[in-house]
């Protein structure tokens, strides 16, 4: 067995959390760019523009790309092989991000459902902890903002929909999302598996590098038809109107009950923000 | 006075009289210098329960721009941490009693209900968009920033800020006009 101690594991979400918030992917910039020579329309070029600089002021300034650091997700992988030693795993993640939250100054954006009060530290975190072979621990945590996580939708359709259904419910959820989630957008699909999961793989999807292509090549093609249809909508950046109303569209699609479709779609801001690490 | 053109940039000084508004139009781009003041889901929350038994206000309404922003928390050397727009819809309920007492404009993100919509036409006030999730940029239009309400929520608290050439563009002018059907429409592709 390997050991890995929590004090790693806190230090390594403590610096994930704050260099999450402060360094955009340089795939989410290079999808900037190449959507500001796409675009035609004179604001949503301009509201592009800006985003390219606002990523540079925050990475130079050392100041959160966007005031809404989020309710953090975290994805492990941890290996079979690993023994966690020191304390509780999950209290490591969770005093990872208090210090993250604190010496980062990191907004904190958790509270009571009711009464709204603010448990101060944006804790709790949500973690969705996968065992796999191997003697590696990967972190990766995704700071996302309410907004766009507001926009997102499960569907449970009935088998009968297809493709065409599935393709129907993303475009209306982008369609009926317009401005607020701050486009332009990525949109996650889950497709299959059941109620709860449909939704966690739409999360997933989002996590994976903008530009790159699908290793299934009928998702890729999905992904492709998909993505033309969603940025026929006219939404465009920041919703005032434009060709590019998302950069992406990632799909990942599993099995399903003989009397499901499950839908998920997670919209992702277009501040994508997700730092990982393996130790 | 003439309509400006879209493509110049506007400069708005706060307080707002209606003089000031009743020429913008629908995607004018602004640049907003003076005095605004921050609330958001909670802030709100709290000013109607206010209203209701009709006590004082933190902050005086009439003329006043409301920015619907949570910024994150200033670091050493900085007025103020990161500070772009959350979605407005959120303040829709809240938000046409205070145009009634005389709020002149909100900055925010998204679209706006029917009623909200309504109640500008009402009591002549306007609807502008900052760049949602801009926040380290817009941050730099930020000169002063005094917590006045509510220190409590934390983030969601009500602060006066001085800004000086805040970008903004306007989405609902007083004649009802709505920049998000207008670019749409304008650009959607009909299969």
């Amino acid at each position: 067995m390997r050991r890995i101690s929590t004090k790693t594991v806190i230090q390594a979400v403590r610096d994930l959390a704050i260099s999450a918030n402060l360094e955009l992917g340089k795939d989410v910039i290079h999808a900037f760019e190449e959507a500001l020579e796409k675009e035609i329309s004179p604001s949503g070029k301009a509201i592009l523009a800006q985003l390219i600089d606002n990523a540079q002021i925050a990475r130079e300034e050392k100041i959160p790309i966007c005031q809404d650091t989020g309710l953090v997700t975290i994805f492990v992988d941890l290996g079979q092989e690993v023994s966690i030693v020191g304390g509780d795993f999950k209290a490591a993640l969770e005093e990872g991000i208090r210090e993250g939250y604190s010496k980062g100054f990191l907004r904190k954006s958790v509270c009571h459902p009711f009464t709204r009060k603010n448990t101060g530290d944006n804790t709790p975190l949500i973690a969705h902890i996968e065992i796999v072979p191997g003697d590696k621990l990967k972190i990766c945590v995704v700071p996302k903002g309410g907004g766009s996580e507001n926009m997102s939708r499960v569907f449970m359709l009935p088998p009968s929909a297809g493709w065409q259904g599935v393709k129907e419910h993303v475009v209306r959820t982008v369609n009926e999302a317009g401005p607020n989630p701050c486009p332009p957008t990525i949109v996650g699909v889950g497709i299959g598996g059941n109620f709860e999961q449909s939704a966690f793989l739409s999360k997933k999807a989002l996590l994976r590098p903008l530009g790159s292509r699908n290793s299934n090549p009928e998702l890729d093609q999905m992904e492709k038809e998909l993505l033309e249809e969603i940025n026929k909508t006219g939404i465009g950046p920041q919703g005032l109107g434009g060709r590019i109303t998302s950069l992406g569209a990632h799909i990942i699609m599993m099995p399903c009950h003989i009397a499901s479709l499950p839908l998920g779609i997670n919209i992702q801001c277009h501040a994508s923000r997700h730092m990982e690490v393996t130790l | 006075m003439k309509e400006f053109s879209s493509d110049r940039i506007i400069e708005l000084k706060t307080p707002l009289s209606i003089e000031d508004i009743i020429n913008l139009r629908s995607g004018n781009r602004i640049s907003i210098s003076g005095y605004i003041y921050t609330a958001r889901d909670t802030a709100h929350k709290r000013l109607m329960e206010l209203i209701k038994s009709d006590r004082e206000l933190p902050f005086p309404l009439k003329g006043q721009v409301i920015y619907y922003v949570g910024p994150s928390p200033a670091p050493p050397g900085r007025v103020i941490g990161s500070a772009g727009p959350t979605t407005s819809y959120r303040m829709d309920p809240y938000t046409p009693k205070l145009l009634e007492m005389g709020l002149k404009g909100m900055i925010g993100k998204g679209r706006r209900s029917d009623a909200v919509r309504e109640a500008m036409v009402r009591y002549r006030a306007i609807y502008m968009a900052a760049t949602g999730g801009a926040g380290a940029l817009i941050s730099r239009a930020v000169r002063e920033s005094t917590t006045v309400a509510y220190e409590d929520l934390g983030p969601e608290a009500v602060r006066r800020l001085k800004v000086e050439r805040f970008p903004a563009i306007v989405v609902n002018d007083i004649l009802g006009n709505d920049l998000y059907e207008k670019g749409q429409k304008q650009y959607q592709i009909l299969s």
